[in-house]
């Protein structure tokens, strides 16, 4: 077969095929087909809804389903000038700025104590990365028991063990100064399992020659630790910090199941408000406009972020 | 090679034929998840979709009597969606309304039929279909049937009357000494005649007098501001409220909540729960509670009984609202499915007495509510006066039950009830609340 030897070197004899004269354009369409049933979802669920809403923030679109018309810049002008969408916007990046620490370096930490354990390995594996598995409206449901005010877990054992008055119970969730933090606890509990995997992962492909030979020149744990593991898991890190920031400034599940945005709005993140806006206010075209505001916000962060990291990587 | 390729002549048309089918059983697909009413229709029974918000202690005596109609009505095949109550309710009824997707008749509080936008949203009831299923306007309190009209059009179907009432512990209540000699909760005028109840009850619980579901303060408020004769009225940019009785209301849930007669945190469950577990004497809550409190008893199921909210501005008003069923708008209405549904709304009515028995909402349906069955049924008798002293939500497109003023507000009280905010301060938080309301435009004018 002449056709072989014309192939690339790099592609393996089992890739290639003999030609047919007519149906190298017909194996083309037919790889279409297959991507067909997705592309139409990704199209029809996806592409399509960014447009609209782009469309919609320069309307008065209402889900009420009365005539929408055009009002230029007025919702987007609105946006900006709305106190209460700044103060969802700031409640969000506080949450982003008390989860991500911990989701990172808790799960950096989980992962070297599962890398070093032997035989329980297998089941702390399977401890930390359990809770991911759990979905938001189960978690939610069960921290919502645990930090219920009377009779819940926690308030029984700080009671039982004499931190807390019972005569006076913290309301955890009630609470300004509590209800963030009670979020970001559970948050840390339930997604941290995602990243203590990457990590795991990142750890069991460094070298173990490399701490060998570390540890022959006499270097202790910490400085193996501090000079070689961490800079080989700084790829990682990057990746992790990057799904953690997005993860986090997109928060709206937890905060809508266990505080409801309260107590008095000091747990109401970005997406909740626009929530609010657009179905009980029924106002799709200033949701729209409040959508696009917190899109261009995550954009540039990431951008920002994927080129800091991206320089620092040289 | 593992896998020999064809011979040249038979493979491309085998691979395209397999994609065809491939590309036809995905579009197929995408076809049907859009049209559920499809497969419906092709069994021979009528299916009618209801969607509900019922998720307490009723919704199990709703379901209880959708098996009865559905033994009734083998022709019928009634499917019925319990949404959780309030805001998720409320926006998958408006989202599905405005495709013309939502269920064929669905349960709202009649205090938000305007805020639905019944013009846009729901289909019009016509008298004439009523009376067809053997229904008639003189059927109904003439109050209540005069608010399901909007824009003269027949928009709503009340089903009940429902209220705040205050539920109580017999044998608590007796060691108090507070049952009268037919063994019936003493009538009390005013706060501290109330309150020390309250303290005795507290001594005996060694908990708190009273539960109440702190998150949904707005219920409280209205009762007590409007016993106060306070009144809360709205136009287009502006308001009027008793800035006085407002504050004497929100004084009432501050002072209860410091000396520790009640929670200073209860959702729905945990308030009810509180009862329950003689955590406390009384429970002021919904009158929907009866049937939960009615099994905890088990073979006692009369160990409470209920009565009207106390009496602490001069008489017994207490917050409430009305069930009512809706027919969402629908692109085109099937004549069997349109009959079908009517007929299950009728048949609900005039079943109604269940739904008063067991979900202790008091019936809508005069034929119900006027029968001696009706007027010998107890506890329900005891609070029988609350159909008198219900006071309505206010009316404006933000109001009504777990409307925005009501989710706003609520919020605002739980923290009065938490001891984190001062009665002046939430009243004050409250009238700014309203202020940006007001500021919004109204989506459904």
């Amino acid at each position: 077969m002449t056709v072989n030897t014309e192939a690339p070197a790099a592609a393996p004899a089992a890739m290639t095929r003999p030609p047919t004269p007519n149906g190298a354009k017909k194996k083309q369409w037919a790889g279409l087909w297959f991507v067909l049933p997705f592309a139409a979802f990704y199209a029809l669920f996806l592409v399509w809804p960014t447009f609209l809403g782009l469309y919609y923030s320069f309307t008065d679109k209402s889900l009420t389903g009365r005539p929408a018309s055009w009002v230029g810049l007025e919702n987007w002008a609105e946006a900006f000038g709305d106190e209460r969408a700044w103060a969802a916007l700031g409640n969000t990046a506080e949450f982003t700025l008390y989860s991500t620490p911990p989701l990172v370096i808790l799960a950096i930490a989980l992962a070297l104590l599962v890398n070093r354990a032997r035989k329980l390995g297998w089941f702390l594996r399977m401890a930390f990365f359990a809770p991911f598995v759990v979905p938001v409206s189960v978690v939610t449901m069960i921290w919502i028991w645990i930090y219920q005010p009377d009779g819940g877990l926690l308030n029984h054992y700080l009671q039982l063990l004499g931190i807390q008055d019972a005569a006076a119970p913290t309301l955890w969730l009630q609470d300004k100064n509590t209800a963030m933090w009670s979020v970001v606890i559970t948050t840390v509990w339930w997604t941290m399992g995602f990243n203590f995997l990457l990590y795991l992962a990142a750890l069991q492909t460094i070298d173990p020659n490399v701490y060998e030979a570390s540890s022959i020149d006499g270097a202790s744990w910490w400085r193996q630790l501090w000079h070689i593991t961490l800079p080989l898991l700084k790829r990682t890190t990057a990746l992790v910090i990057v799904l953690q920031l997005i993860a986090s400034l997109r928060i709206f599940d937890q905060m809508y199941l266990m505080t409801g945005g309260g107590p008095d709005r000091a747990t109401e993140v970005a997406i909740h408000y626009i929530y609010i806006s657009g179905f009980e206010g029924y106002r799709i075209g200033y949701a729209s406009a409040l959508s696009y505001v917190l899109f261009i916000l995550i954009l540039i962060i990431s951008i920002f972020q994927f080129r800091l990291f991206s320089r620092k990587e040289d | 090679m593992p896998n020999h390729p064809s011979p040249p002549g038979s493979a491309s048309p085998a691979v395209s034929r397999r994609a065809l089918l491939t590309g036809t059983a995905a579009a197929a697909g995408i076809g049907l998840t859009g049209c559920g009413s499809v497969a419906g229709g092709l069994s021979d029974k009528t299916r009618v979709k209801q969607w509900n918000l019922l998720a307490g202690a009723d919704g199990a005596v709703m379901t209880e009597m959708h098996d009865n109609f559905s033994a009734e009505h083998p022709d019928i095949d009634l499917e019925a969606t319990t949404f959780g109550w309030g805001t998720p309710f409320y926006t998958r009824l408006v989202m599905g309304a405005s495709g013309g997707n939502a269920s064929d008749i669905a349960t709202i509080h009649l205090s938000r039929l305007k805020s639905v936008s019944p013009a846009t949203l729901l289909d019009p009831i016509t008298l004439d279909e009523l009376k067809a299923h053997g229904l008639d306007p003189a059927d109904f309190p003439e109050k209540i049937w005069e608010k399901c009209f909007v824009d003269d059009e027949l928009y709503a179907l009340p089903i009940d009357t429902h209220a705040l009432v205050n539920y109580y512990n017999k044998e608590l209540c007796a060691q108090i000494g507070v049952l009268d000699a037919e063994g019936r909760l003493i009538e009390t005028s005013g706060v501290e005649a109330y309150f020390d109840i309250l303290r005795a009850a507290k001594e005996i619980t060694g908990q708190y007098g009273t539960s109440l579901d702190t998150l949904g303060g707005w219920r409280q408020f209205w009762a007590w501001y409007r016993q106060a004769d306070g009144e809360m009225t709205f136009t287009d940019d502006d308001y009027e409220m008793d800035d006085d009785k407002a504050l004497a209301a929100i004084e009432v849930m501050y002072k209860m909540s410091e000396e520790g007669l009640c929670p200073q945190f209860a959702d729905g469950g945990q308030c009810a729960a509180n009862f329950e577990n003689a955590a406390s004497a009384f429970v002021q809550v919904g009158n929907w509670e009866i049937n939960r409190f009615k099994l905890f008893g088990g073979d006692n199921p009369e160990w409470f009984s209920m009565t009207e909210m106390p009496d602490f501005f001069g008489n017994r008003r207490t917050q409430g609202d009305c069930h009512s069923y809706v027919l969402p708008r629908h692109n085109s209405w099937d004549p069997e499915v349109r009959d079908a549904t009517i007929e299950y709304a009728a048949w609900m009515l005039q079943h109604s007495f269940r739904w008063g028995e067991g979900g202790g909402h008091t019936p809508a349906y005069l034929p119900v509510t006027d029968g001696t069955d009706y007027q010998a049924l107890q506890p329900n008798a005891e609070y029988s006066g609350v159909v008198e002293n219900v006071q309505f939500d206010p009316d404006a497109w933000f109001s009504g039950s777990a409307a925005r003023l009501f989710d706003e507000t609520g919020g605002i009280f739980n923290q009065v009830y938490g001891l984190q905010m001062t009665p002046e301060d939430a009243l004050a938080e409250i009238k700014s609340r309203i202020e940006t309301l007001l500021a919004l435009p109204n989506p459904v004018d």
